[in-house]
């Protein structure tokens, strides 16, 4: 990630596919897990974690939407609604069975990666536009189930909560302890895509993304691919419910809506499209953002408005806030957060001499 | 130039006041509100935020509670989950003792970090019915009637019109398709096999503002004695001019809580219009409050006029409520340790404290005790005449025993 090499010496195949392109990439990830896993739990306020959380949680459902939509070329906007399946198969294995996390996990993951494949079906016969449509109706009929059939939902309120998760009898309660949970499952999501989309599967879907009849031709099947591609990715959509489950104690519908779905659209746009890092920067941009304007609102708006009037002002202008630095983003740089920084490296890779 | 510089300068000091600022005063007591001015509730938002925000304004301009200020934090979370956790952990930081939440999701969302956190927290009008129960959910407030005791009453309401008995009277029920709007369900299917009428329920999907074709069905084809209607949002005035030209009679209809407001009645085309519709409210309609004419004065005092937001009586007086049983639990929680700065269970000991505190009829006579969070469950009935709310009845709760029994199914 921030190492400089001087020049281009791979001759082999498996050069090319490493991980660590460099020995020095390999310190530079080390120095970031400790950062983050060991000092950040250590010295970071309470609140601050919480943030971290949100963001984590994020990742893990961006980097599914990624797979999809970034590296398969398929649009969808029922992601929010895999997400909620997860989160009722998880809830109700807690509430039934009394499962522990490391089962309801998977399990949450592999229902929405079912009910995802089904609704990866359509995507053969109908592309681009007409997809992301079969896919929000994908959307609405999963609210609807969930709000109309008890035997999911749990009751009219459509919500069930479930105790937090705990390991060897030890139950996460406080921010840093879910922070160290969360955290496991973000990192186990990004290792598990960077070594995806190196293998063949990936690298099918790439070429499904780029022209599918040309990588028809040269013998892949399209149909399992989009449908592998869509199980994954709901797979994500899932775990990244279940986790939402854990952290906020509760599984209820209403938190896994449409504009849920469309936000994380937004994050992988405004991250970059095929992109692992651009997955991590669109979630981390999308959440903090309204923190983000929300605190500079109210350190600087204090010296021009009254406090009273600033209490009407501040939601609405983070709103306007937020859609303006979204258009300033995509305009500065339409491929999204990820080119922005490697554009940034590039220049510093030559640096001083610019060219 | 220097000019830039100053406020550069002005801006640094700013943000360092705010970074130092967050520091407790021994003098405050923390209070965190949650309030969409934005989202798709904010028809309620630009309202309610401004009410809760004037009444503590007035007891801090009067000196504050038992010589301690009110610092009062409203931040907006746009009705969206994520915002509304990330917004409870600052107003945490900031040393909240009591918050005010906002929305049904976001009540479900945080009830178990309040009671890990020890921070009571009120969701009144919304949120978890069963919630009523403290023993249950310990630090979650509804301080009025949840929408259990709101079908209930309303229930009750149309038996009195109907001249006192329900039996082989028809009623429909047409609710918003959200989980608040199907709440009040199990309580209306306790109440027909109770009263033996015959119930038939018509579902508005999301966003409700089409419902041609349900009001159609009920005005032409079920004919029903009376409706009562659960909408929100842009939904309750759609409804009223919906029945209106299907010719269905207003004055055989109610509104449960969220879809009572004036703001409602302009919407449906104003005050003409919706001539008759009955509106149930938790907290008291109108204008003759001696708490409005103060905060009228306290506006006056600062050389201002009064906010149009007063205008909207109803929603506004539900801020005031919210705003006044927090400022009430903190006097009691400060009467009770003897005048040392409330803790979070201090406070929710003193909400348990609240009875008997009326604030000239704008707040039910709310009882709030350790197993009883809701109060009661006290309602009004308000019926649009002639270009305002009017009273039709006194404050009244009912069918208490079905509703305990469907909270105590709860468990």
């Amino acid at each position: 990630m921030f190492h400089r090499e001087a020049g281009v010496f791979k001759t082999t195949y498996a050069a090319d596919m490493a991980l660590y392109p460099l020995p020095i990439a390999k310190w530079a990830v080390a120095a970031f897990a400790g950062l983050f896993i060991v000092i950040v739990p250590l010295t970071v306020d309470e609140y601050y974690v919480s943030i971290l959380n949100l963001i984590l949680i994020a990742v893990v459902g961006a980097l599914g939407l990624n797979i999809l939509t970034g590296y398969t070329g398929q649009i969808s906007i029922g992601h929010g609604a895999f997400m909620s399946v997860g989160a009722y198969t998880a809830a109700n294995l807690v509430v039934r069975l009394g499962a522990p996390f490391w089962i309801t996990i998977p399990a949450g993951g592999l229902m929405a990666a079912l009910i995802g494949a089904v609704v990866g079906v359509p995507s053969l016969r109908i592309k681009g536009i007409y997809l992301a449509i079969a896919t929000l109706a994908a959307q609405l009929i999963i609210e609807w189930t969930i709000n109309h059939v008890p035997a999911i939902s749990g009751g009219v309120q459509a919500s069930i909560q479930v105790p937090r998760p705990s390991l060897f009898g030890f139950q996460l309660k406080t921010q840093t302890e879910l922070y160290l949970f969360l955290m496991f499952f973000a990192v186990l999501a990004i290792v598990a895509t960077a070594n995806l989309v190196r293998s063949r599967i990936g690298r099918a879907f790439v070429a499904v993304r780029d022209q599918d009849i040309a990588a028809e031709i040269i013998g892949i099947n399209i149909f399992r691919y989009k449908l592998v591609a869509f199980a994954l990715s709901s797979f994500y959509a899932g775990v990244t419910g279940v986790l939402y489950t854990y952290y906020l104690g509760i599984a209820n519908y209403e938190q896994f809506q449409l504009p849920v779905s469309i936000d994380y659209l937004a994050m992988i746009i405004i991250g970059g499209l095929g992109s692992i890092l651009g997955s991590i920067f669109g979630a981390v941009f999308v959440t903090l953002l309204p923190i983000a304007t929300r605190w500079f609102l109210e350190s600087f708006g204090a010296l021009v408005f009254q406090q009273s009037d600033l209490a009407n002002m501040i939601p609405n202008l983070r709103l306007i806030l937020f859609g303006g630095l979204i258009i300033f983003f995509l305009v500065v740089e339409p491929e999204g957060l990820n080119r922005l920084w490697r554009n940034i490296r590039n220049y510093f890779r030559v640096w001083p001499f610019s060219y | 130039m220097s000019r830039v510089a100053t406020t550069i300068l002005a801006a640094a000091t700013a943000v360092i006041g705010l970074a130092g600022g967050a520091a407790a005063d021994d003098k405050a007591v923390v209070v965190g509100g949650q309030c969409d001015r934005t989202g798709p509730t904010q028809i309620v938002g630009v309202v309610i935020c401004p009410a809760i925000q004037d009444y503590i304004d007035l007891i801090n301009s009067k000196g504050g509670v038992e010589g301690y200020k009110i610092t009062y934090n409203e931040l907006d979370n746009e009705y969206k989950v994520p915002q509304a956790v990330e917004e409870y952990e600052r107003q945490k930081q900031m040393g909240a003792v009591s918050m005010l939440i906002y929305g049904t999701p976001q009540t479900q969302a945080l009830n178990q970090k309040l009671t890990e956190d020890k921070i009571p927290g009120t969701s009144p009008g919304f949120g978890i019915s069963a919630s009523s129960d403290g023993k249950r959910y310990p630090y979650l407030f509804p301080i009025a009637a949840t929408y259990w005791s709101q079908g209930a009453a309303a229930v009750q309401f149309i038996k009195d019109k109907l001249g006192g008995s329900l039996k082989g009277k028809k009623i429909a029920y047409v609710y918003y398709d959200n989980p608040a709007g199907h709440e009040p369900l199990p309580i209306l299917d306790d109440l027909q096999k109770l009263e033996g009428f015959e119930l038939r329920s018509f579902a508005v999907p999301p966003p409700g503002v089409e419902m041609g074709a349900q009001v159609i069905d009920i005005a032409q084809r079920y004919r029903p004695d009376f409706v009562i209607d659960h909408l929100f949002g842009r939904s309750p005035s759609v409804a009223i001019k919906e029945y209106k030209r299907a010719g269905y009679p207003l004055s055989k209809v109610i509104g449960l809580v969220w879809a009572s407001a004036e703001n409602d009645i302009k919407a449906a085309g104003g005050w003409e219009a919706a001539e008759g519709y009955h509106t149930l409210q938790f907290a008291g309609a109108g204008d003759d409050y001696p708490v409005r004419q103060e905060i009228k004065a306290m506006y006056k005092a600062q050389g201002k006029e009064p906010p149009a937001t007063m205008d909207d009586t109803v929603i506004y007086n539900r801020g005031l409520l919210d705003a006044a049983l927090h400022v009430e639990a903190i006097r009691n929680a400060i009467k009770a340790n003897g005048g040392k700065k409330p803790t979070g269970e201090e406070v929710k000991n003193g909400f348990e404290q609240i009875h008997d505190f009326t604030l000239s009829g704008l707040v039910p006579p709310l009882k709030i005790t350790p197993e009883d969070h809701e109060g009661g469950g006290w309602v009004q009935i308000f019926q649009a005449h002639d270009g305002k709310f009017v009273k039709e009845t006194e404050w009244f709760r009912a069918y208490p025993e079905v509703v305990a029994a469907a909270v105590k199914k709860a468990e």
